[in-house]
């Protein structure tokens, strides 16, 4: 049996998992980063229009800082998210993106003067302040006050991850690619690290680590209309169901986004709208200000979806072979400006569909249509990014829950917890690590490893039935799809729920055509399939008990956000593995510690919430102590403190300081 | 969309390069395959559907599916791309024959072995910002004019995947050169005001003939970058840059390390 042994074993080379590995090699810790791809390759070079840090510098970013962007955050949650968390990332994204910035991420930046841009399709001049030249720029998204949305082009994820793991080579860090994590090794409620397949000779290791994160990002591809790269398959997340003690967070929290191109489901990002590009339907109108007059095409992505499906049920979609689409108009923008800052979207445009997005008119328009994007919920994480059933344990980025999205993400939000909860999660990960020694013994790893290798045994033993793998996969993808998407109702998540169950015992039993260890993709798919269906069931079975409407997650029969019962995160934990259903309970979330109470979006349908009596309570006391405090003449930072106090690693809990106004 | 219409329902001809190379088995051979032709098809799709109805362990490599990952660099008829951009209809006689991209290591069938190759020509050009200068995370980051930033992110387009490396004569004799992908990250770091190495410094990384001075600007590398990167423009303007140290010389000797 072979055992490597580390201080800090990261599993997952995105983003989140290489800035972590930095955090605990930088502190003298042996780190090892595992990776089903070469890192580089890894889904967050998907990431488009960009970061979002209140920085300040643009003129459309004036007044902005930690609290606005804070407030945009937690309303985007639909009160779903832990205010705590999303404090801690406020505050240490503008550090994050300057530390990027140092390690040469090229961000866009600002140019002093006059400039033309596109705002409610009106062309118009905006003058960029002198002192903010060559400071970096924003744009807007989705749900935010002020343009705060920092870019290079709309291939910001690329140039970040370039950046990161240039960051984690200079260190030394030990990255391993083509290693896929098949189980958790844990023992007494201590996790100890993990099996590991190498997926070219196929061999068995046990990596033994005094901490071990998953940061194996989202689980999109148990949908089958999806933005996220093939490897997205919640692998990880079910590693750590499959230890029976691990739990997962809003599993039911997924995020379709308004604006993958039709058919290949390709992103074109937010920036598209950000910059000042619309949607538009059948007769070419622009239909979003008549739903959402005050952010228009720019509401949360979880509102302008379930509009646009609102607009095509009327009969307004496009009709294609591909079903009903509407179009995104950027040709409005200028080709100048598209073959600039949204160069990747007219390249995928170009190549995919034959459509240039510059020409003018309606040739330019492209297809898009909602699709999943994103997994809000994940690996469920205190906030130190810790789990807190198994000690040793942590997760981070879009694998985890830690939970600063709540039910519904906002864009550039994703990208910015990637390094954010890297730089936090990496550093009281490093901390568990200098305080904790090791103490397993191999018959224990020895027993591990021998469960993953007797698995893989009873596969390749298996009778070749009828039944294939690819169907499975493809059956479960559809259900997703079409049961489990934007609409949500009770019967069709039963019959999601009761059909996923059959076909994870029908994965049990699929057999496989060819049986050898080494480089066998048709083996890595019998193994990963259960493990998806786990996944799948409990993203459906969390969401057919949820009985409310809450951000993402839309029930037609339960169509109000219900804070009176549902003001608590969905907890799911998987302890008989021969079972084909998981347990399922829940956590409040304490209304008399929120920074901000429960209250109306700004955006979606009015009306439509069921109030928590604390809600009002927490609000009086809330102003209470905001009007005293500024009568003594406190500061926003020190009302902050006495309103939710929280804790960050490092300086990074320091003020961040702004062209103009210093630390204000 | 429209135009992909007439093609509908062709049947293509699709010749994959087989070979295990840890079988001993296994000799490379080429397996022929017959798909119907579907609206858009890429090669993602294809090989996607051959594994599926036909190979369920035929080898080959996507991520992103959309052109931005860089992972899945094949010969198609002889030239080097991006299978997932790769559309079907543009092959008006319907075949379509695959091969792994030369000059990486083998691993089976279409996929070869990229990461640990470009992991070890970032290592050599120290592919990462050299800085005295120590980041104060809560102060005002430091300033760049918008042109420099927007130079500089040109250059940072490239995705490693390797295709300038096997669209390149000197990479097929020299395994140790270290490719355009290597040099344009030089002139990358070269125009970041960020990085504070000295064209000598560069000069010391790769100032010979597994570097700079080993292109023989035959540019396959310029004619088959999916990213469209100057790399001629670049890889001239660095053997300049670079010849002139040589030139100058002195400088180099009294260079002392640490």
């Amino acid at each position: 049996m072979k055992i490597q042994y580390c201080d800090a074993l990261v599993i997952g080379g995105g983003l989140a998992g290489l800035r972590t590995a930095v955090a605990t090699q930088e502190k003298g810790l042996s780190t090892i980063v595992l990776s089903l791809v070469p890192v580089k390759r890894s889904h967050s070079a998907a990431a488009q229009g960009g970061m979002q840090a209140s920085l300040a510098n643009s003129v459309m970013g004036k007044g902005d800082n930690e609290d606005v962007h804070f407030a945009d955050t937690v309303k985007g949650s639909d009160w779903g998210c832990d205010q705590e968390v999303a404090r801690m990332f406020v505050t240490t994204a503008p550090k994050a993106i300057r530390e990027l910035a140092g390690w040469g991420v090229p961000w866009s930046r600002v140019k002093r003067g006059e400039r033309s841009v596109v705002i409610n399709t009106e062309r118009t001049t905006i003058t960029e302040a002198d002192d903010a030249h060559g400071l970096i720029t924003a744009r807007d998204f989705g749900g935010t006050k002020k343009w705060r949305t920092c870019f290079t082009s709309d291939a910001t994820g690329h140039t970040m991850l370039f950046g990161v793991a240039n960051q984690a080579l200079k260190d030394d860090v030990d990255i391993r690619e083509r290693k896929e994590l098949l189980s958790l090794i844990h023992k007494d409620g201590r996790c100890y690290g993990a099996v590991v397949r190498d997926l070219i000779d196929g061999e068995l290791e046990a990596y033994i680590a005094k901490a071990t994160n998953i940061a194996t990002g989202g689980w999109g591809r148990v949908y089958r209309t999806t933005t996220n790269a093939v490897i997205c398959e919640g692998t990880g997340q079910a590693a750590v169901l499959e230890t029976g003690l691990g739990t997962l967070g809003n599993p039911e929290a997924v995020q379709f986004h308004p604006t993958p191109i039709v058919p290949s489901g390709i992103l074109l990002t937010e920036g598209c709208r950000g910059d000042g590009g619309v949607l538009r339907d059948v007769d070419g109108y622009r239909f979003m200000p008549d739903y959402e007059p005050e952010k228009k095409d720019l509401a949360s992505r979880d509102v302008v979806s379930r509009r646009m499906m609102e607009h095509i049920r009327k009969g307004k979609g496009v009709k294609s072979i591909f079903g009903d689409h509407l179009w995104l108009d950027i040709s409005i923008l200028g080709r100048e400006h598209i073959e600039k800052n949204l160069r990747d979207v007219q390249e995928i445009s170009m190549t995919f569909n034959g459509i240039d997005p510059a020409d003018e008119g309606p040739k330019g328009w492209m297809p898009v249509r909602p699709a999943q994007h994103y997994s809000m919920g994940g690996v469920r994480t205190k906030p130190t990014g810790e789990s807190p059933d198994l000690s040793g344990l942590f997760s981070c980025g879009e694998a985890a829950c830690w939970d600063m999205h709540g039910f519904n993400r906002l864009g550039g939000n994703s990208v910015a917890e990637t390094v954010v909860s890297g730089m936090i999660v990496g550093n009281y990960m490093a901390d568990y690590c200098l305080e904790n020694e090791i103490d397993i013994d191999t018959a224990t790893i020895e027993a591990f490893v021998e469960k993953e290798e007797q698995n893989i045994r009873e596969i390749m033993s298996r009778p070749l039935n009828d039944d294939s793998i690819f169907d499975i996969k493809r059956r479960m993808q559809e259900i997703m799809d079409d049961k489990v998407g934007i609409f949500r109702n009770g019967e069709e998540l039963q019959e999601a729920v009761d059909e996923l169950r059959e076909l994870l015992e029908r994965s049990r039993k699929v057999g496989i055509r060819y049986v050898t260890h080494a480089s066998n993709p048709e083996l890595v798919e019998a193994y990963r399939l259960p493990k998806m269906l786990k996944i799948a069931i409990s993203i459906a079975y969390s969401a057919l008990l949820r009985t409310e409407s809450r951000g993402a997650h839309y029930r037609e029969d339960y169509l109000k956000r219900d804070d009176a019962n549902w003001l608590k995160r969905t907890l799911v934990r998987w302890s008989d593995p021969e079972a084909t259903l998981p347990e399922v309970f829940y956590e409040e979330l304490d209304i008399m510690k929120m920074e901000i109470p429960p209250a109306f979006r700004g955006y979606g349908r009015k009306g439509m919430t069921i109030e928590h009596p604390l809600s009002a309570e927490r609000q009086a006391e809330v102003d209470r102590i905001r009007e005293e405090l500024e009568a003594n003449g406190a500061d926003r930072f020190e009302i902050q403190d006495a309103l939710m106090p929280f804790d960050l690693p490092e300086n990074y809990k320091e003020k961040n300081e702004r062209q103009g106004i210093g630390y204000a | 969309m429209p135009d992909t219409a007439q093609n509908k329902g062709r049947m293509l001809t699709f010749e994959i390069l087989q070979y295990n190379p840890s079988d001993p088995q296994s000799k490379p051979h080429m397996v022929t395959y017959h798909l119907e032709e579907t609206l858009g098809m890429t090669l993602f799709v294809a090989l996607n559907m051959i594994r599926e109805k036909f190979e369920p362990d035929l080898a080959f490599d996507f991520v992103c599916r959309a052109g931005i990952c860089g992972s899945c660099g094949m010969m198609v008829n002889g030239k080097p791309l991006l299978a997932c951009r790769t559309l079907t209809k543009n092959y008006p006689d319907g075949v379509l024959r695959l091969m792994p991209m030369p000059s990486f290591k083998l691993i089976k069938d279409l996929s070869v072995v990229t990461g640990q190759w470009m992991d070890g020509m970032s290592k050599r050009v120290e592919s990462w910002i050299h800085s005295k200068e120590e980041v104060d995370l809560t102060k005002l980051e430091k300033r760049i004019e918008p042109e420099v930033a927007d130079a500089t992110f040109e250059l940072d387009r490239c995705i490693e995947c390797g295709i300038c490396v096997s669209s390149c004569a000197t990479a097929l004799m020299r395994p140790d050169f270290v490719g355009a992908v290597g040099l344009n990250r030089v002139a990358r770091f070269d125009v970041d005001p960020h990085d504070e190495r000295t064209a000598e410094d560069f000069y010391e990384l790769v100032g010979d003939d597994s570097g700079i001075f080993g292109c023989m600007t035959l540019l396959g590398c310029e004619d088959n970058c999916p990213k469209n990167l100057p790399l001629q423009e670049k890889i001239a303007y660095m053997r300049r840059k670079l010849a002139n140290v040589k030139d100058t010389g002195g400088g180099l000797e009294i260079r002392v390390e640490g």
